[in-house]
């Protein structure tokens, strides 16, 4: 007897094992983003500390967004190729179908992360964080994963062909550069730097900069986690009604 | 036996201001091929989504198995399996996991063995361990029916089932289908293809922008439509007019300078025709026979073309 969640998610994981360019993308696409801006403009941009310790929390949220494109185009192929109908008339339940994709969603983000972090530490990246501060920091990162990723699911539902659905994860793959990320948003123009400053993934990059520091802010910190049960909430929502909706 | 699989009154479904199905009844008795043929657009994944619980019907009573789809979804979908017009195959996959992931769905006992047999029931065994990306489109068919299979539906859904398949592939799936219905199974299937409907269904429904516009067996709606004629043409109006004077039962058609004569298209009643052509020294430049196909039946019952007319 095995559970219709656990049949799901180890369908998954055969997925991610059989299709390794998938996370390839997901894996080296922020570790050359980190190579690219901690080498070459590193030094141009005057940040107060070494820019690796700035750049590092910034390019861990980096790392999960780049592993969403993946995550849509796998949830949308499901859907457009009929498997989610074959689940649907055998009584699997959306819990299942959909918790297994944000499941190995939310693994290929912590790997991408394990490998980002095993860079930014060759490059000198130099935290000062605490036990404590990394399990808050790893809860953050999972907390973002989960929270995007399903609402990365609900895009991939609702596209119509997998390449709308990859494309309709560009903007969340863009989001954080417009962020404090790689730059402080004090930084910015006027217009972009007020967007930076509000934006979700703002205070959710503050709070990863925080906790790695070792001195986490409260206030971020509640921001933070309000941005993503909210972004939870609207992607969860919005895949259930497409998933029960759309035949 | 009039024990009936599926039964659909009034069903209707619209999609935002668009009606698809228009007021649909029809009746299929266990154990039968049941065949709902209509052009692309007609309606009909519309109503096997709504047949499958799939999607929800905006007016009508469907019922299933003897359950009602709109209340009782779980018993229905207990009691059918759906294959959708897209094979839908898991691609990283190989057959058997495929096969295996069904069988781990329905919490099945002895899967090897059932996931063993259907592969060469399918004809798959050799490509079991492949995976299915390297699969032709008439294996994935194959696999798709099969994983259908596999928790032993009484009554099968089968959404276009040979579109984009080669004639061989075509005639395969064609024996399949006999033999699951030979064992007892129920068969819900639409095509645009009529010659599809002629050999497989015992009855035919013909679907034409949301509405049933014919039902019955092949030979019922063949029987709507002139029946079996030789068709002489002739060169000159002149060979034409002494041709009808000397066959008096044919229709001309002055047009395309044809007669049309009603024959049982037997070669007795053709030679007795070509005999009284001769024995008037009348030359036809052309005689063909015409049997009356569910293509002509289509244009007769809505008045317009099929797409598949071109094929």
């Amino acid at each position: 007897m095995k559970s219709h969640s656990m049949v799901m998610l180890r369908r998954n994981f055969k997925h991610i094992a059989r299709n390794p360019m998938s996370i390839f993308n997901a894996i080296l696409m922020p570790v050359v983003i980190m190579l690219m801006f901690v080498y070459m403009f590193g030094d141009a941009f005057d940040v107060g500390v070494n820019y690796v310790d700035y750049a590092t929390p910034g390019l861990m949220l980096l790392a999960v967004c780049y592993g969403l494109g993946a995550t849509a185009i796998a949830v949308n192929s499901d859907m457009t190729k009929g498997i989610i109908n074959r689940f649907k008339v055998m009584d699997v339940s959306r819990g299942a179908v959909l918790t297994g994709h944000v499941v190995a969603s939310v693994l290929t983000n912590l790997v991408a992360i394990a490998a980002l972090l095993g860079v930014a530490f060759l490059l000198g990246f130099e935290p000062a964080a605490g036990l404590l501060d990394w399990l808050g920091a790893v809860g953050v990162v999972v907390l973002l994963g989960f929270a995007t990723g399903w609402l990365t699911i609900a895009l991939g539902l609702a596209a119509k062909t997998p390449e709308t659905a990859g494309l309709a994860s560009v903007p969340l793959i863009m989001l954080p550069f417009f962020s404090s990320a790689i730059v402080p948003a004090g930084k910015m123009g006027p217009g972009l730097k007020q967007f930076a400053e509000y934006q979700p993934f703002t205070p959710i990059i503050e709070t990863l900069r925080g906790l790695l520091n070792g001195t986490p802010a409260t206030g971020t910190l509640i921001a933070a986690l309000a941005w993503c049960a909210g972004i939870a909430v609207v992607g969860y929502l919005w895949a259930s009604s497409t998933f029960k909706k759309r035949a | 036996m009039t024990d009936l699989a599926i039964t659909a009154s009034g069903l209707r479904k619209a999609y935002q201001d668009k009606t698809v199905l228009d007021g649909v009844d029809l009746d299929v008795e266990a154990g039968t091929v049941f065949s709902l043929l209509g052009p692309n657009g007609a309606g009909k994944t519309t109503a096997v989504n709504v047949l499958t619980t799939l999607a929800k019907a905006d007016g009508g009573t469907v019922r299933v198995a003897g359950h009602d789809v709109a209340t009782e979804a779980k018993a229905v979908r207990a009691a059918i399996g759906v294959t959708g017009q897209f094979a839908a195959v898991d691609e990283l996959l190989t057959g058997r996991e495929n096969l295996q992931l069904m069988v781990d769905l329905h919490r099945g006992r002895g899967g090897d063995r059932v996931v063993g047999e259907l592969l060469e029931r399918f004809d798959l065994v050799e490509s079991a361990k492949k995976p299915v990306s390297t699969y032709s489109g008439g294996m994935r068919r194959k696999l798709d029916l099969a994983m259908t299979l596999v928790g032993n539906p009484r009554i099968l859904f089968l959404d276009e089932p040979t579109t984009g398949l080669d004639p061989r592939s075509r005639r395969t799936m064609w024996s399949i289908v006999r033999d699951l219905v030979a064992d007892g199974v129920t068969v819900f299937l639409t095509t645009q293809y009529l010659e599809e409907a002629d050999h497989l269904a015992d009855r035919i429904a013909v679907l034409d922008q949301g509405r049933l516009v014919a039902q019955g067996t092949s030979d019922e709606l063949k029987r709507r439509i002139p029946g079996t004629h030789v068709r002489l043409r002739f060169t000159t109006a002149g060979e034409l007019d002494a041709a009808a004077r000397v066959l008096t039962d044919a229709t001309r058609d002055d047009e395309a300078m044809a007669l049309r004569v009603p024959s049982d298209g037997g070669t007795k009643s053709l030679r007795s025709l070509l005999d009284r052509l001769d024995e008037y020294a009348l030359a036809a430049e052309e005689l063909s026979v015409h049997t009356p196909d569910l293509d002509d039946v289509f244009l007769a019952l809505t008045g317009h073309t099929t797409e598949v007319l071109a094929r």
